[in-house]
């Protein structure tokens, strides 16, 4: 019972990462929808692309063993890792000098949101 | 499978329509680039891993660079108002409809018995091991079943870029005189993306890396010269976005690549030329080894790299042609 539960450990373990991968597309995708300008949708949709690829990867990753394609994942990530928050970096950059201003909220303590 | 191919299917034809009906270019040109990932995604879901990675490299990213770089000297609004006729909308309704009608008569998709699949692939698929003894039959058929039709590709690549040039000129042909103004807001550009410069740095050596083993390794596994080439100058392409289009012009200048890209077309004629000088018909590559196999692969060693060097020099050479026009 215990030695069964140890083998599927890594299967559940690579299981549940997609899972929580999938988790974070799906809410960076609500983010894009519902939030109001460009700063806070981009900081939404960075949610899917930096955690949600990265831990789908992970759990191929996992999937796959010592392999050749452990190897091209964990390139694929690294090359997502240096790359997508760069881009959005950059488009957001790129909004905040073309003129975009984020939308500021005053609520009832006088305090300021985004 | 099937539900993936229908979906990705889908978003082709729904970034299509975006794609017209957009009356800005610049988003125009971005659905034309999901266009072109999504069908890369459709060709990689149908095996077709060689088309997959050209239509990746070609479609998404380097005809996308140029889309922009010709916007940015046309301005990116939609000119004229747009009007639909009657006659050509009937015209082009009724042509859908023929067509529709005609696909349903095709064999369903991957059906064995389809006629495409009983011509001549058979031939390829059981002769590629035997004549040529390389795992990639799709290289095989490529540069050496069809070898004539891929150098009639290359030529036309070569063609292309010769066209282009003519129309934009060779080099800006003259110095256009720059406010200061101007210059300061270019600087501001340019520094504020410092983190892009740095990071997009890191990356063109490591994308320079990934193209050549696609040239090399395309008789083992997808690839070979026409996606490498893409592959190579979307890095150039990269340096050029960085750094501005005169340092790229002049880390590649105009008249060496025009010369490279004639140098790669003529590999490919001569290594067919040498098949007739060594007693062979042209493109005929079993000759240039006492081994045909080993001659084979080395006929295809050849032209490929032949084929990627007229399509890296031909792509770097039109971005430079639309860059490196002065657009202050």
């Amino acid at each position: 019972m215990e030695t069964e539960f140890l083998q599927s450990l890594p299967r559940l373990l690579a299981y549940a990462s997609m899972v929580i991968g999938s988790a974070f597309i799906v809410i960076g995708g609500i983010g894009v929808l519902r939030m109001p300008e460009i700063f806070t949708r981009m900081h939404a949709s960075s949610v899917t692309e930096t955690t949600g690829s990265l831990f789908v990867l992970a759990g191929l990753m996992i999937l796959s063993g010592f392999t050749l394609a452990t190897v091209k994942l964990f390139a694929i990530s690294l090359f997502l890792l240096f790359t997508s928050p760069v881009s959005t970096y950059a488009l957001v950059n790129t909004a905040l000098i073309a003129g975009q201003k984020p939308v500021v909220v005053k609520d009832s303590t006088g305090g300021v949101s985004a | 499978m099937s539900f993936l191919f229908f979906f990705t299917l889908s978003f082709v034809l729904i970034s299509a329509v975006l794609a017209v009906h957009a009356r800005d270019l610049f988003v125009s040109t971005i659905w034309l680039s999901v266009f072109s990932l999504m069908m890369a995604t459709n060709f990689f879901i149908l095996d077709a891993a060689d088309v997959a990675i050209t239509e990746a490299a070609v479609g998404a990213g380097v005809s996308t660079v140029l889309f922009l770089s010709a916007l940015a000297l046309t301005g990116e609004k939609e000119s004229g108002k747009r009007v639909y006729r009657l006659l050509p909308s009937a015209a082009l309704f009724t042509l859908a409809l023929v067509l529709i009608i005609v696909s349903l008569e095709h064999p369903r998709l991957g059906d064995p018995s389809a006629p495409v699949h009983q011509h001549i692939a058979p031939w390829y698929l059981s002769e590629t091991p035997v004549l040529i003894d390389i795992p990639n039959v799709v290289t095989a058929v490529l540069a050496s079943f069809r070898g004539y039709d891929t150098l009639g590709e290359t030529l036309v690549v070569f063609t292309a870029g010769i066209g282009v040039l003519s129309v934009l000129g060779f080099r800006p042909k003259r110095k256009v005189v720059v406010t200061a103004a101007q210059v300061s807001r270019r600087t501001v550009r340019i520094r504020d993306h410092l983190i892009l410069r740095v990071v997009g740095k890191l990356l063109i050596p490591v994308i320079m890396l990934f193209a050549l083993v696609v040239q090399f390794h395309g008789e083992y596994s997808p690839g070979g010269g026409f996606s490498a080439g893409a592959l190579f100058a979307s890095a150039v392409m990269l340096y050029g976005i960085l750094e501005g289009a005169d340092r790229s012009i002049k880390a590649m200048p105009q008249l060496i690549m025009l010369r490279l890209a004639a140098l790669g077309a003529s590999i490919y004629i001569f290594v067919g030329i040498f098949g007739i000088l060594l007693g062979s018909n042209f493109l005929d590559y079993s000759v240039f080894s006492s081994d045909p196999v080993a001659g084979q692969q080395l006929g295809i060693l050849l032209i490929e790299f032949g084929v990627g060097l007229t399509v890296a020099s031909v792509l770097v050479m039109v971005f430079n042609a639309f860059a490196g026009r002065d657009t202050y």
